[in-house]
């Protein structure tokens, strides 16, 4: 890694003007993304911004109709909160399906959804649960928010503050992983919402990172089950198709993971 | 022990406090070093491996506050005032911890190179309490990688101390 220069703010404002002043900086917060792209020089800030001492960034708040998460909550503490397993089950078991026991204890909620890669957990949850990305500067709904691989509606150095849910009716998710790396190949978070909306969205398996199917949408509105999913695919064009599956195989497979999602609704189930 | 004094180290090094395996130590730490490098390089403690150094092989699972985590994949100077416990703070030759006699009793390795991130990652596994059959001990042992495939010992051995601290928590309930 290259030299560089760590700040410790104390404070979101404090955060936001030491990058503003730093000209070139990163914020890190569980670093497991930051430091392998450091380690191999892909990325190389002049300023490390640490933003896990930010008091606005913790804490989990549920109420009768919403589930806040501080962005800096790790993945283990999502996967551990009896408010979160009680008020949205699948979010809380799929956050203790994220990588392993050791990245679950540094990685973080807010670090996963600013970084957006294509193979991560949590953008589908956040795109199904119909979230709210809320930052220093603004408010973004889930469906404005991820704009393809790695890309966000995030301006240079705003923070992700917290994520907010609204409890959805229903919810499951289910992924193929990867047997060696453990990210999903295909993941598929569904939800029914009140008034009898249902959103299917996708991670892992699509070429432009994650995105929602507006087909099983419509079929899970009129009938949530999983036989309403019978005949419904996805286009192999918009798949990723690399030497761990073929973009066939990644849309069959994500057929399959709604299939298995639906049948196991109020879990999380990691397949490999 | 140091293998990297501090007269080595650039002006950019900052002080930072952490309790290693008990003792307090206070160290100046150049910020772009992870934990692996500060407790390999600096303190001298080389139990803890390098393998990947991205933290995809587990080979350098410590414990901090308590929790596994992948000391490679953690600057040290962001863990300033923490309590790190690394294989030498578990238990030494003559005293060794009822995970590490339960790895050399049951052949739970071949080289050995992994044998202590995984001795680390099995300790909070126990205490975890999460993992109760062979399935969900390979399930939460999936982030430590044993090249040699040793893996049906290791399940053993975790196996066994799981099966003596349950049976101590029976007894004492």
């Amino acid at each position: 890694m290259y030299p560089t220069t760590y700040h410790r703010p104390s404070s979101l404002a404090e955060a936001s003007r030491l990058f503003a002043e730093a000209g070139d900086a990163a914020y890190i917060s569980g670093g497991h993304t930051l430091l392998p792209a450091m380690k191999t020089r892909l990325a190389a800030p002049e300023n490390l911004i640490d933003l896990r001492h930010v008091p606005e960034l913790r804490g989990i708040e549920v109420t009768s109709e919403n589930v806040s998460i501080g962005a800096g909550t790790t993945h283990h503490a999502v996967s551990q909160s009896g408010a979160i397993r009680q008020a949205i089950p699948t979010l809380a078991a799929m956050a203790g399906t994220i990588g392993d026991a050791a990245v679950r204890t540094l990685g973080t909620i807010g670090g996963s959804v600013a970084n957006n890669d294509p193979a991560a957990d949590y953008p589908a949850a956040v795109l199904a649960l119909s979230g709210t990305i809320i930052t220093d500067r603004r408010t973004i709904p889930a469906d404005a928010f991820f704009r393809g691989l790695y890309e966000t509606a995030l301006e240079e150095g705003e923070i992700v503050t917290r994520l907010s849910f609204r409890l959805p009716e229903a919810a499951g998710y289910a992924k193929f992983r990867n047997p060696a790396s453990r990210y999903p190949m295909a993941g598929v978070f569904i939800a029914r919402h009140r008034g009898g909306e249902v959103r299917v969205a996708v991670t892992g398996a699509g070429n432009d990172g994650v995105f929602r199917v507006p087909e099983m949408e419509a079929a899970l509105a009129r009938d949530f089950s999983a036989g309403a999913l019978k005949g419904i695919t996805v286009s192999p064009a918009a798949m990723l198709s690399d030497i761990h599956g073929t973009a066939a195989y990644r849309a069959n497979l994500v057929g399959v993971m709604a299939r298995r999602a639906m049948e196991n609704l109020g879990s999380a189930v990691a397949i490999d | 022990m140091s293998s990297q004094d501090a007269q080595s180290l650039s002006p950019a090094a900052v002080p930072i406090r952490l309790t290693i395996n008990g003792t307090e130590r206070r160290l100046q730490v150049e910020p772009w070093t992870t934990l692996l490098d500060l407790l390999r390089e600096q303190e001298g403690l080389t139990g803890s491996k390098k393998g990947c150094d991205h933290g995809q092989c587990g080979a350098c699972t410590v414990l901090i506050d308590g929790k596994r985590a992948n000391s490679c994949l953690v600057l040290a100077v962001v863990k300033d005032g923490a309590e790190i416990t690394t294989i030498e703070g578990l238990g030494q030759p003559g005293n060794l911890h009822p995970m590490q006699e339960a790895f050399i009793e049951h052949d739970a390795f071949q080289c050995g190179y992994c044998t202590p991130g995984q001795i680390c990652s099995a300790v909070a596994l126990v205490q975890e309490g999460r993992a109760h059959t062979r399935e969900e001990i390979r399930e939460y042992m999936s982030g430590n990688i044993c090249r040699c495939g040793a893996y049906t010992n290791i399940v053993d051995a975790i196996e066994d101390v799981l099966g003596q601290s349950s049976t101590l928590r029976e007894a004492a309930e």
